[in-house]
């Protein structure tokens, strides 16, 4: 997981930072080959600020999906089920590490990263402001939620900023298996006894807006947008990555006879594309701002745990050390 | 649909920690507290190259190494992983990078297999001897 789905966009600044413009044409001319950007090469203000809140914003939803998920490893059903969830949510730790480093080439500090995070100044992927009531919520977005985020990152593994594409391409493979094991877990509760399908269609039921809310609000067809598709930092419209995920997962819950609580849900075979009811994105924003039923509880563990193991990272600091931007 | 009302207070376990301090807001991270940068080289198998493979924080070199073995180490073969400072990395600029043209340069063909025919002579030189 969780290639933050949607990622959460600054007011625009009223004028733009003037870019070098022969600079920038190379820059253009090298992305247009399908070269990728290191972090020492030259880079447009812009091309830098959005790839740090988008890495950033990736890595933090690693480190906060990992809680909802955590707290189900000493309820999961069964010795395999506990040891292929502790495997899963030390792989999402490991992600966040990787994108932390990754963000990091550009030129912000994670402790800068960490301290945005815990003071909400930062977001992360809305899905995880939502609690895991039930052994099958955990299955959901195991299944669910993880498919969402692979469609991103399949697609982001493609783009034009080197390390980033490296943290992503190790990042998709790790996912392969948290895909596999949610999908068996979501077949094992929906052909199981009634009450595991009856509980997996519950959890369903409730994922399924924050579901719809993964990939975010259908994008407004700015010169922003299309700036950063050009520079391939977006690989794709929110609403192709929805459109995505629904052709490839639709199908997968529905021959295991789960429905979907959406009666206008259907694809359009002459446009290709799926239609649905509203998903509601006013609740979208207010979760996102702040208002979800968990938010609060997220960052407070978060802010525990940096509270308490400060004593440990402090004694083994040494006060003499520099900051030094990774390498590659 | 079934609605989620928000902002509804749970104390079930399994979705709020009990007890939790209430110091949201307060904690700030000093600079370095999450230590410095290493780049980490990981070997497939004896024989192999030391490949990069990414980088790890740690206050030093030991710690930097187990670090590298739970990220790099712990999925896909290993056999050893070495870990060097970011700092102490030496690196061309890729402003420079045309000083490099040179090694694939067409002219330079002189010194590549590729650069030398022989069959044609071979065959030239067979056929002459069959005619004769």
């Amino acid at each position: 997981m969780y290639g933050g789905g949607y990622i959460q966009e600054e007011k625009q600044e009223a004028t733009s930072p003037i870019d070098d413009s022969q600079k920038l044409a190379e820059f253009e001319a090298r992305i247009d080959r399908g070269e990728k950007i290191e972090p020492h090469d030259w880079m447009p203000a812009d091309y830098r600020k959005q790839l740090i809140r988008m890495i950033e914003q990736h890595a933090h939803s690693e480190v906060i999906g990992a809680l909802p998920e955590g707290t189900w490893i000493t309820r999961a059903p069964g010795f395999r089920r506990k040891l292929a969830l502790i495997a899963k949510v030390q792989d999402e730790i490991g992600h966040a590490h990787l994108l932390y480093s990754a963000a990091e080439t550009l030129g912000k500090s994670r402790e800068q990263m960490i301290n945005d995070l815990l003071t909400g100044k930062s977001k992360y992927s809305n899905v995880f402001n939502y609690p895991a009531k039930t052994w099958a919520d955990v299955t959901v977005i195991g299944f669910l939620i993880d498919a969402g985020a692979i469609v991103n990152q399949v697609a982001n593994s493609k783009g034009s900023y080197g390390p980033y594409c490296r943290a992503l391409e190790r990042i998709c493979y790790e996912e392969s298996f948290h895909l596999k094991q949610g999908h068996d877990a979501f077949i094992t509760l929906a052909t199981g006894t009634k009450a595991q399908h009856d509980m997996l269609q519950d959890a369903l039921n409730r994922w399924w807006k924050p579901i719809m809310h993964f990939h975010g609000p259908p994008d407004k067809i700015s010169e922003h947008t299309a700036k950063l598709m050009r520079w391939k930092v977006k690989m794709a419209t929110n609403d192709d990555m929805r459109n995505q995920f629904l052709d490839m997962y639709v199908p997968k819950i529905l021959e295991i006879g789960i429905t979907i609580p959406d009666p206008n849900l259907k694809k359009n075979e002459a446009t290709g594309q799926w239609e649905f009811s509203d998903p509601d994105w006013d609740e979208f924003k207010r979760v996102i701002n702040g208002d979800g039923p968990c938010n609060a509880e997220r960052l407070a563990v978060r802010q525990y745990v940096e509270e308490h193991g400060k004593w440990v990272r402090t004694a083994m600091m040494n006060p003499n050390q520099k900051v030094v931007i990774p390498f590659a | 649909m079934s609605k989620i009302p928000l902002n509804t207070p749970v104390l079930d376990p399994r979705i709020k920690r009990v007890d939790l301090e209430s110091t949201y807001g307060t904690t700030a991270i000093g600079e370095n507290e999450h230590w410095i940068s290493w780049e980490v080289f990981h070997q497939k198998k004896r024989g192999d190259q030391h490949v990069h493979v990414g980088i790890v924080h740690a206050p030093d070199a030991q710690l930097a190494l187990l670090f590298a073995k739970e990220q790099f180490g712990r999925r896909l073969a290993c056999v050893n992983l070495w870990v060097t400072k970011s700092s102490d990395i030496f690196s061309f600029s890729y402003d420079d990078e045309d000083i490099f043209d040179n090694a694939t340069a067409p002219e330079k063909q002189y010194r590549e297999a590729s650069g030398f025919r022989v069959m044609e002579k071979i065959n030239r030189y067979k056929k002459s001897k069959q005619k004769a």
